[in-house]
């Protein structure tokens, strides 16, 4: 046998090693996903049929038509919607100021509070709560939007600032400074010149904050306390406790509270790859 | 992009860095600073105080213990179970994490495949980091049940029998939750080594090949050497992410059976939520507040020293 054709059915083995390989890696991380999906087309009798099946014989949209006509439920995606959305607007607005102070400024204690900014990163949600539950029980903002919305942003603030001071890092001064010299204010070359051009980046931070508030768990447990306050996350927890499991009905929540999330990602892909490689992102 | 530049990207850059000074800045930065003045230091120091003290939160007078609370909690046998469990379970999936990120993000990097095939794959393979703690946990509580697919799987391929258990029996449940965790975190791994070997130089596997090295002695002598720093962050933010782990754990087994699923996480929140023994849960809350800032300050150096 000649050298060349050994090294190509060497490099045909190897093919086909690493397409087994790779089948065999989406299998364990798709499967779980397709069997939510076909769960959520079952009626609940058949969850748990045996022979278990992938593909239900009488598909239906029974168990979302059932979430989406109950009002308690279509209002934990309201609270949803509402926190993260304001979430993601507040932490923009106060992240943008910080960064252009933080890429076109020095100043005194700016080596300081970048340290603070990086190890809140770390600081564990379990350590802020208990006082977070005093504080916002003595401000009368336990189980409102505000006390959700305040809170969330200790999460999504400091890679927000981090994020958006390294994409105007990237910018040219020369745009903001040339308009201060014209005489105009810091805020006029902030936002009506770097804002603007800042976009792409100011999305994708965007993206991760909403991402961050709407899969938010512990804060939302605890402070929180009336149904008509659950957010989605709490309300799949709810839905399992009740005394009858609607299987269909859960996987069919869970699927619908992770649409928002899906469709961002499908369409930004681009950012969250880049964001997640920098590993300024929370899993 | 490699991992982390936390530290290096809040300079600006270096010529300007005698630009400007003045009070101008401080006008941009006071939201944050208040934010993080009410959101982060004033609770920590009420954190540090509760835990000196008795009668917090649920009493108007609290009175000052010293460290009584921590004598009580580091002598709690079920703090030193929940101490053992977290270490079991964050080792367990961190280094899991490692080896299935690193494993998967070689595979996608292939030269063996075109572009579109690795683009389907790796969207599906990321798909695990895409779905929030309380969606997975009720469907591997779906996939895991005793009368579930994976029962079947498993019985019809021989590999067990019968209805296992897998969350409520004690000498299962630690290492499920645990593969839980491992399958809905190695995506974040496999992103940043995927950027990182996409990074690595290509000369340096060809001087590797001339030197005569094998696949094997590449992957040890290049990949590996390569990947380092991006692997030592990775590490360190998943052990301190990991560490802090609550939800999986509450909405899967909520620390049971008989304790052997309690991390230090879900020993603190009943603490304060289930016995309201809030002094206590703030003591607990505060050690485990130490160790991820040990973790951190290591992280913090590992970051500047690649800086």
């Amino acid at each position: 046998m000649t050298t060349m054709t050994k090294r190509n059915r060497n490099r045909l083995l190897m093919k086909v090693g690493v397409i087994l390989g790779l089948v065999a890696g989406a299998m364990f991380a798709g499967f779980p996903i397709l069997w939510m999906l076909s769960s959520s087309f079952k009626s609940n009798g058949e969850i748990f049929e045996f022979p278990p099946r992938l593909v239900t014989e009488d598909f239906s949209f029974g168990a979302y038509l059932s979430i989406l006509t109950d009002p308690t439920k279509v209002r934990f995606f309201v609270n949803s919607y509402v926190v993260a959305i304001a979430v993601t607007l507040l932490t923009l607005f106060v992240a943008i100021m910080a960064a252009y102070a933080f890429s076109r400024f020095e100043f005194r204690g700016k080596r300081i509070i970048n340290v603070v900014i990086v190890s809140v990163q770390a600081v564990p949600p379990i350590t802020l709560l208990i006082p977070y539950f005093g504080l916002v029980v003595v401000l009368g903002l336990y189980n409102t939007y505000p006390g959700l919305i305040l809170t969330y942003m200790v999460f999504t603030l400091p890679y927000a600032i981090i994020m958006m001071t390294g994409y105007f890092n990237t910018l040219p001064r020369e745009l903001d400074e040339a308009v201060r010299m014209d005489g105009a204010g810091s805020m006029t070359a902030l936002w009506k010149v770097l804002v603007p051009i800042a976009v792409p980046g100011i999305v994708s931070v965007g993206i991760y904050t909403f991402m961050i508030a709407w899969n938010e768990y512990l804060f939302a447990l605890t402070l929180t306390k009336t149904e008509d306050m659950r957010t989605v996350p709490i309300g799949i927890q709810l839905l399992m406790g009740q005394h009858s499991y609607q299987w269909n009905e859960i996987m069919a929540m869970s699927i619908l509270g992770s649409v928002p999330v899906l469709i961002l990602f499908l369409f930004f892909q681009r950012y969250f790859m880049g964001g997640l490689a920098s590993g300024s992102v929370k899993s | 992009m490699t991992s982390s530049s936390v530290d290096r990207t809040l300079r600006a850059p270096g010529r300007f860095s005698k630009a400007r000074r003045g009070s101008e800045p401080y006008a941009f930065i006071l939201p944050t600073a208040l934010l993080i003045t009410v959101l982060m230091i004033v609770p920590i120091v009420m954190v540090i105080g509760y835990s000196f003290s008795d009668n917090v939160i649920t009493n108007k007078h609290p009175e000052l213990v010293w460290l009584a609370n921590y004598a009580e909690v580091l002598g709690d046998p079920v703090f030193h179970t929940a101490v053992i469990n977290t270490v079991v379970f964050t080792v367990g999936s961190v280094a899991a994490h490692l080896v299935l990120g690193l494993a998967f993000a070689m595979m996608l990097n292939t030269q063996l495949l075109s572009r579109f095939t690795k683009a389907l794959f790796r969207t599906v393979y990321i798909l695990p980091w895409l779905f929030t703690a309380a969606v997975i946990a009720v469907l591997w509580r779906l996939l895991l049940s005793p009368n579930g697919v994976v029962n079947y799987l498993l019985d019809s391929t021989g590999i067990a029998s019968g209805q296992v258990e897998w969350l409520s029996n004690p000498d299962l449940a630690l290492g499920s939750v645990t593969f839980i965790n491992i399958w809905a975190g190695y995506p974040f791994f496999m992103i940043s080594l995927l950027a990182g070997l996409q990074g690595i130089p290509h000369d340096l596997y060809e001087a590797a090949t001339v030197d005569g090295a094998n696949g094997i002695q590449k992957f040890f002598s290049v990949t590996i050497p390569q990947l380092r720093p991006i692997i030592i962050s990775m590490l360190l933010l998943d052990l301190i992410w990991t560490s802090q782990q609550f939800a999986l754990i509450w909405m899967t087994t909520g620390g049971g059976p008989i304790n052997v699923t309690e991390m230090l996480s879900t020993y603190t929140y009943k603490l304060a939520f289930s016995r309201y023994e809030f002094a206590l849960a703030s003591t607990s809350a505060v050690l485990v507040l130490a160790l991820s800032m040990v973790l951190a300050v290591f992280y913090v150096r590992h970051q500047r020293a690649r800086d």
